[in-house]
């Protein structure tokens, strides 16, 4: 597969690592939130026959973590984004 | 009809005109005591327990395809029970003596081959955890050996033992590990199940559950019309997500896949499994004469029963490490399964909270040898309400109760399993 | 030996004769023959046995779908089983040999199977063999292996190299044929950076097959020059003797380049390059694999494939046999008969069955002799060329999605469904079947993806030639049948097994692949495919559209697996990672031992030293005593810098860093989200905002990659900032009483004094007159002891200035047993400990995850069954007799317990001899173990025949209150 980093352009996916499910951003608060929460974040992803947003790393080059969209059925990336703005657009500020 | 080598030397004095259908093409009735929902392995082995063990035969397997069409018939063959922990070890030991007397149970020949497996020591720290393995497998009853370096140069002469950059120590060697023919297992359940009134129905998609007012689950939609069942077993392992979100429910698994590669045949040449402890590498051969190997998982999710070539690259270099012979040997083929990755690297036979549904899942890429064991115990949940001795830690809350069974260490990262 | 059928013509080279030999016998063929024609050409028409019934066969084809003419191809380590005599170039010194088969080849012993097949029938080995249970490993299964698989592997390493290579392109396409070359010459002209490969050594496909015309010249000198033009271009890259074997994702694909299989030898070149092409667009001219007609003994020795006939007639110069039939339900056939005729071979026969004729049966048991015609009359021939029509070869496109559909006027598949993203295919793998229509179509398919790419629309106008009438009826097996017809020559599989596993029951064409085993030999069905799905359509009274489709994975031919794994074997399977220190302690006795990709010292032996063990012993008592020193350079090391990083640090360790006061250094345990340790290490705060960590050696990469992640995903607005600076410093630990004294004499202008410099101290120094250096006061051994660190390029020099400045004291360097050793009768956690299935609790650490801050694990760790009053807790064991030697993997039994897993109490983790206890210790995991020092429970360790009494004690079997390292 190749993955069109939006900082380097289109990069062999071997140099990438492959986390998971983009909902891992989501990490509750542990002074606030309960355990069951926490379960749910930890254990409970989104796991389509579809559209996935998903998190990679590019271990073999600029270490950015990033925000792929991709088809679990085909295959094919629609969107690349870098994890750190989708974060943000999630809320994940300090 | 009995199989034996008479029957067979009957049948061929007479044209072969006498072979029977080895199962019926039932029409769905309305209603079952259990509809088990996927015709794999793990499904069909569950149907011939219910119905010979426990007497369960009003039983019916809806499968969207062709029987035994989905991990059973792609997977790599091994059997083995050489696991650690206290909530597996049991389980795969039972299932390991379930297949020494499998093929005489059910009466088809599925080739269940006891030619051990050897799992390559490179270090002493690996050295350390095997010997831990090997004795939490005593402790279990099965078989294991620590070979040493002389003893595994005397068992595999031909691995390098001269240039490895991660020279061979020695082996776990479980004897009584080996193969099977993978579809002949799924065809001998089939057979025998469909013997005891079991209805198989191929080509017969689920495509949701029937609840009653209350919530429970009462049967299922199918591409051949509603059925109803006082139980429904799901046993979809790749599909698990897809199936059990029709019951609004998320699991803790996600969907990977394992490529799998067969060589051209060749004379016999390696004697039993071998797996490889510093990369990623395992290799039997089939009694076809085709090396039979795989490695790790591509590692990202995935339904597409295909695989890229990193990966590929990956297991060819692992085989050319511990053994430099096989270079002139062909790949001939390569595939995909869709594996069930757990959170933990266990698997699920459990209850769910809601009434009347089951789930059996979360194989990861151990399911083919789990498959007497898994339909054994599950028949049991089924049949019982009750778990069975040997699988009492596979259940879904076992992550929210802190209890994972994490056999590899890595944690809630399932490709890492 | 003359080669009594070789013919005049050709496009083979007779000013280059090479003789090579074939089970022994010496031959003689030119250059520009494949083993097969160079075999037909001197009349060898057995050359292999079947799988299952060792039937005697001949060359069948002459291409890469040869399902019977596998040969076993040179001979030592380079011996190369199962190769298609079909596709193996001459060279002068070949050697091949036949497979399969005990005694000769014309006198196979085993071909008795075939006296048994009324027995032997599709599956039969599933319904026997089970009686009695213990004769399946002993007798049945190595009778089967015995006889079944093909050739043989040598047992010795491949002798050869393989490289990989990487390509980019904007068009790749897949054959030479008339259809790619057309189409190359389309998109090279338009300026697209094209590729073009092509399995053969010689392009331009089935024009080198046939009579045809392209242009007015004839069509082999056609190809001939537009590939000499293509090759001139700088945009293109004319790959022969290059299969395309396979279509991934995103428009990659596989490519095989046989390098040196031509040769006699490598000459220490690659033998082969495993391509992998990244393409925009790919274009699929692969052609169209003939198929067979089923009679009975349909797979004689002589019975040929027609398009194979005149390949062998018209390319090499080669006929088949002196008196050929021909057996067709299309337009191949006059055109095979024709051929023939114009070489002045005797046609005795041509069968057409849109004539109602058709062949019963084919005799001659070792070769063809004559074939008995549906009229029950006997027509003599030596070869009978048969053609069942055409299947497209649309394998590549079945690699992602595609499911080939059928198409009714070819009688054949075509591609279907989703094609591989970017691919496009033309010619005969498309359904055009004539060579007017394959031009036009690469022509058509090259001007769109032109179009496609560049937006220009290029003039273009394809090749003119005539359009041969290419008329085809169904038909697949003939009326009446008496004996056997093989669908699958290799493995065996006639329509009988066919009707057979429908009517049990395996009516999917999955299942019946499975069941009777039809196309899944080396060829994969190429030939069979299809005509064994039209028996089973017919079995089942239906279509074949109704009844599925093939579909193909990859490979399309077989791929070595040394061509698979390239460089990586031997040594250089993986990178190896030295230390700084590496030479020179390669200079002084150090034996290294793999630490994943690292290789470290594990000992220093001395003159004198006998074993392992008295090297280990002296090592840890000299540190002891006076002072050590060990390269500790492997630890992950990771710079940790910001206005945040303080804070950053107290969310990634489950212990409290905010307060960590600048010049000091704090042990930090980290969990993983799920609550369980992963790893633990030091980390020094050097200024304010500016903090180095440590890390394990295993776990360097995936700490450093987990604090990205925390960084960028959970807290992007933290000012902090990591690099991993492992292999940017040289580390080395200085350990024991004279360590202080030591270092005094290396490092410049530093208080060591322990008011100066206490434990857990730490400072940015220099040493040696002004070269920068780190120094950390931490102890893993449990003695006075340092870190000190050097940029990596001093390492070397480091080393050698630490040892001269220790001459006095003693020093000794010790390597990684003594450090584990020593770490274990200090009690310290490592790999065999922190296995990712510990708790901080179990660790005796379940005081340092804090309940008053939020960090990465502190919640999860919460969890009921993480804090079990009877949960495993690491402790210290000593063997009650104190000569027993203790085992790392023993498990842990109450005495009097029964020896099974439901009273099993936990594990030996670590063990090591303890010099200066003066007996074997360890450290290990035990239920409740805090409470119970001073039991005496048992080792049991059946795998290696020992259960020895332990008694439990203190994880700190030295200096347990750490006086020495505060010292």
């Amino acid at each position: 597969m190749i993955i069109n980093h939006p900082l380097l352009g289109p990069r062999d996916a071997a140099e990438f690592v492959y986390k998971g499910d983009v909902g891992l951003i989501d990490r509750p608060d542990g002074m606030s939130d309960d355990l069951d929460t926490f379960h749910d974040y930890a254990y409970l992803r989104d796991n389509p026959a579809g559209e996935h947003q998903e998190l990679w790393y590019h271990e073999q080059g600029d270490r950015s973590w990033l925000v792929v969209t991709r088809s679990t059925l085909t295959h094919e990336i629609t969107k690349v984004e870098l994890a750190r703005d989708v974060a943000r657009a999630r809320g994940r500020s300090s | 009809m009995k199989y034996s080598a008479w029957q067979v030397f009957k049948e061929g004095l007479t044209g072969n005109k006498g072979w029977k259908p080895v199962w019926r093409e039932p029409e769905p009735k309305a209603e079952y005591d259990v509809v088990i929902v996927g015709g794999g392995g793990h499904g069909l082995s569950t149907a011939y327990y219910l119905a010979k063990e426990f007497g369960v035969t009003n039983v019916c397997v809806v499968e969207k395809g062709w029987l035994g069409g989905g991990n059973i018939g792609r997977n790599t063959t091994i059997i083995r029970s050489n696991y650690l922990l206290e909530g597996n070890q049991p389980f795969y030991e039972k299932s390991l003596k379930l297949w020494e007397g499998l093929e005489q149970d059910f009466n088809y020949n599925a080739m269940v081959s006891q030619r051990s497996i050897i799992n390559l020591i490179h270090s002493d720290a690996q050295r350390d955890a095997f010997a831990r393995r090997a004795n939490a497998m005593r402790l279990s009853g099965a078989d294991s050996e620590i070979l040493d370096k002389a003893g595994i140069m005397k068992a595999c002469p031909f691995l390098d033992f001269d240039n490895a950059r991660f020279p061979i120590q020695g082996a776990l060697r479980q004897k009584r590990g080996g193969t099977v023919r993978h579809d002949a297992v799924a065809w001998g359940y089939a057979r025998g199940a469909d013997e005891r009134g079991v209805d198989i129905l191929q080509n017969c998609e689920m495509t949701g559950f029937i609840r009653d007012k209350d919530g429970a689950v009462v049967g299922v939609e199918t591409a051949k019309g509603q059925i109803r069942a006082k139980k429904v077993a799901v046993c979809v392992a790749g599909s698990s997500s897809r199936v059990m979100s029709m019951a609004g429910m998320r699991l803790p698994i996600e969907s990977h896949v394992l490529q799998a590669f067969v060589s051209e045949g060749l004379k016999p040449i390696i004697p039993g499994v071998i797996t490889f402890g510093a990369g990623h590498f395992y290799v039997s051969q089939s009694d076809k004469g085709g090396l039979v190997f795989g490695g790790d998982i591509d590692g990202y999710n995935t339904y597409a029963q295909r695989g890229n070539l990193p990966v590929v690259e990956d297991v060819c270099e692992g085989g050319m490490a511990i053994m430099p012979m096989i270079g002139r040997a062909r790949l001939l083929r390569m595939w995909g399964g869709i594996m069930d990755m757990s959170m933990d690297g266990s698997p699920f036979i459990t209850k769910t909270d809601i009434p009347g549904l089951y789930f059996n899942g979360g194989w990861c890429y151990g399911g083919f040898k789990a498959t007497p064991a898994s339909g054994y115990c599950y028949a049991h949940l089924l049949a019982t309400d009750r778990m069975h001795e040997v699988a009492t830690q596979f259940r879904l809350d076992r992550f929210r109760r802190g209890l994972p069974i994490d056999e590899k260490g890595q944690g809630a990262q399932p490709n890492l399993h | 030996m003359s080669q009594i059928n070789r013919l005049k013509g050709g496009l083979v080279n007779r000013g280059n004769a090479m003789s090579f030999t074939w089970n022994g016998k010496s031959m003689s063929g030119f250059e520009g023959d494949t083993l097969a024609s160079a075999l037909l050409a001197n009349g060898e028409r057995l050359v292999g046995r079947s799988f299952k019934y060792h039937r005697p066969r001949g060359i069948f084809s002459s291409g890469a779908e040869e399902p019977n003419a596998l040969v076993q191809l040179r001979k030592g380590a380079a011996q190369e089983p199962n190769t298609r005599a079909t596709v193996a170039e001459l060279f002068d010194g070949l050697e091949a040999t036949s497979q399969n088969h005990r005694g000769p080849l014309a006198w196979d012993l085993m071909s008795v199977t075939d006296l048994m097949a009324p027995f032997f029938g599709a599956g039969f080995y599933y319904k026997t063999f089970m009686w009695p249970a213990k004769l399946w490993e002993k007798l049945y299964e190595p009778a089967i292996r015995a006889s079944a698989g093909l050739g043989r592997l040598s047992k010795k390493p491949d002798p050869d190299v393989y490289d990989h290579g990487f390509l980019h392109c904007d068009l790749l396409i897949t054959g030479a044929g008339p259809a790619g070359l057309a189409a190359a010459m389309v998109a090279a002209k338009a300026g697209l950076r094209v590729i073009i490969a092509d399995e053969d050594f010689l392009p331009g496909g089935r024009l080198n097959a046939e009579t045809f015309e392209v242009d007015g010249q004839p069509g082999p000198s056609w190809a001939a020059a537009k590939a000499a033009e293509l090759a001139d271009m700088p945009n293109v890259r004319f790959m022969t003797r290059t299969t395309v074997y396979g279509a991934f994702d995103h428009g990659i694909y596989g490519l095989l380049e046989r390098k040196t299989d031509h040769l006699a030898e490598s000459g220490g070149k690659p033998r082969q390059i495993l391509w992998r092409v990244y393409t925009k667009r790919s274009l699929l001219c692969a052609g169209s694999t003939e198929r067979a007609i089923a009679f009975a003994n349909n797979e004689r020795p002589g019975v040929m494939l027609a398009g194979a006939v005149r390949d062998y007639v018209n390319r090499y110069g080669v006929t088949p046999g002196q008196k050929v039939a021909v057996f067709t339900n299309n337009d191949d056939g006059a055109r095979t008969a024709d051929d023939l005729k114009a070489q002045e071979v005797d046609v005795s026969a041509v069968i057409d069955t849109r004539k109602g004729q058709y062949v019963a049966e084919a005799k001659g048991r070792r070769g063809l002799k004559a074939i008995v015609l549906g009229d029950g009359s006997v027509v003599e021939a030596d070869c009978l060329a048969v053609s069942g029509g055409w299947s497209p070869n649309v394998h590549l496109t079945c690699h992602q999605r595609g499911r080939p559909s059928w198409n009714d006027e070819i009688a054949g598949f075509v591609p279907g469904g989703e094609l591989p993203p970017g691919m496009t295919v033309a010619g005969a793998a498309n359904g055009a079947m004539t060579l007017g229509a394959a031009l036009a179509s690469g022509v058509a398919a090259a001007k769109a993806a032109v179009k496609d790419l560049t937006g220009k629309s290029p003039r273009a106008s394809a090749p003119k030639a005539g359009d041969e009438t290419y008329e085809v009826q169904p038909y697949w097996e003939v009326p009446n049948l008496k004996g056997r017809a093989w669908v699958d020559l290799q493995n065996d599989v006639t329509t009988k097994d066919i009707r057979l596993s429908q009517k049990e029951g395996f009516r999917s064409v999955e299942l019946l692949k499975r069941y009777s085993t039809l196309g899944m030999a080396t060829d994969q069905g190429k030939t069979s495919n299809v005509l064994g799905l039209a028996v089973l359509a017919e079995a089942a009274g239906k279509s074949i559209p109704e009844t599925g489709t093939t579909i193909f994975r990859p490979p399309y031919t077989p791929v070595p697996m040394g061509a698979f794994a390239g460089r990586a074997r031997g040594q250089d399977f993986r990178p190896v990672r030295k230390t700084p220190s590496h030479n020179w302690a390669a200079e002084n006795g150090a034996d290294f031992v793999e630490v994943g990709m690292w290789l470290r010292a594990q000992w220093f032996k001395r003159p004198g030293e006998k074993g392992w063990r008295d090297s280990v012993d002296r090592e840890v008592e000299m540190t002891r005593k006076s002072v050590g020193i060990c390269d500790v350079t492997t630890l992950g090391k990771i710079d940790i810098q910001g206005r945040d990083a303080a804070e950053f640090l107290n969310r990634i360790y489950s212990n409290p860093f905010l307060k960590v006061p600048v010049g000091k250094v704090r042990y930090g345990l980290m969990l993983r989200e799920d609550g369980i340790c992963y790893d633990d290490g030091t980390t020094a705060r050097l200024s304010e905002n500016h903090f180095v960590m440590t890390t394990t050696t295993a776990n360097a990469v995936l700490v450093f990659r987990n604090m990205e992640f925390a960084r960028q995903c959970l807290w992007p607005d933290l000012d902090v900032h990591l690099i991993s600076t492992t292999d940017g410093w040289a580390q080395f630990a200085v350990a024991g009483p004279n360590s202080r004294a030591l270092l005094s004499k290396v490092v410049d202008d530093l208080d060591l004094s322990n008011e100066g410099f206490p434990f857990m101290a730490c400072s940015e120094c220099t040493v040696f007159g002004g070269f920068p250096a780190r120094l950390f006061r931490i102890s893993f051994s449990g003695e006075l002891a340092y870190e000190i660190a050097v940029p990596a390029r001093y390492g070397d020099s480091m080393i050698r200035g630490l040892m001269k400045a220790g001459e006095e004291f003693d020093v000794t360097p010790y390597g990684t047993e003594a450090l584990g050793v020593m770490r274990i009768e200090k009690g310290h956690a490592a790999g065999n400990e922190l296995n990712g299935q510990t708790t901080a609790a179990m660790l005796g650490l379940g005081g340092m995850v804090s309940k008053k801050k939020d960090s990465i694990g502190s919640k999860l760790s919460e969890r009921e069954g993480m804090n079990r009053e009877d949960d495993m807790r690491l402790m210290g064991f000593h063997p009650v007799d104190k000569a027993d030697k203790l085992d790392a993997g023993a498990h842990f039994l109450t005495q009097g317990d029964p020896e099974d897993m439901a009273h099993d109490q936990g594990w030996m983790t670590s063990v090591a001899y303890s010099p200066e206890l003066g007996h074997s210790i360890g450290l290990g995991f035990i239920k409740r173990g805090k409470d119970r020092v001073g039991e005496v429970v048992r080792a049991f360790d059946p795998v290696r025949g020992k259960d020895t009494k332990v008694v439990i004690t203190s994880a700190h079997h030295i200096d347990p209150e750490g006086d020495r390292q505060r010292g």
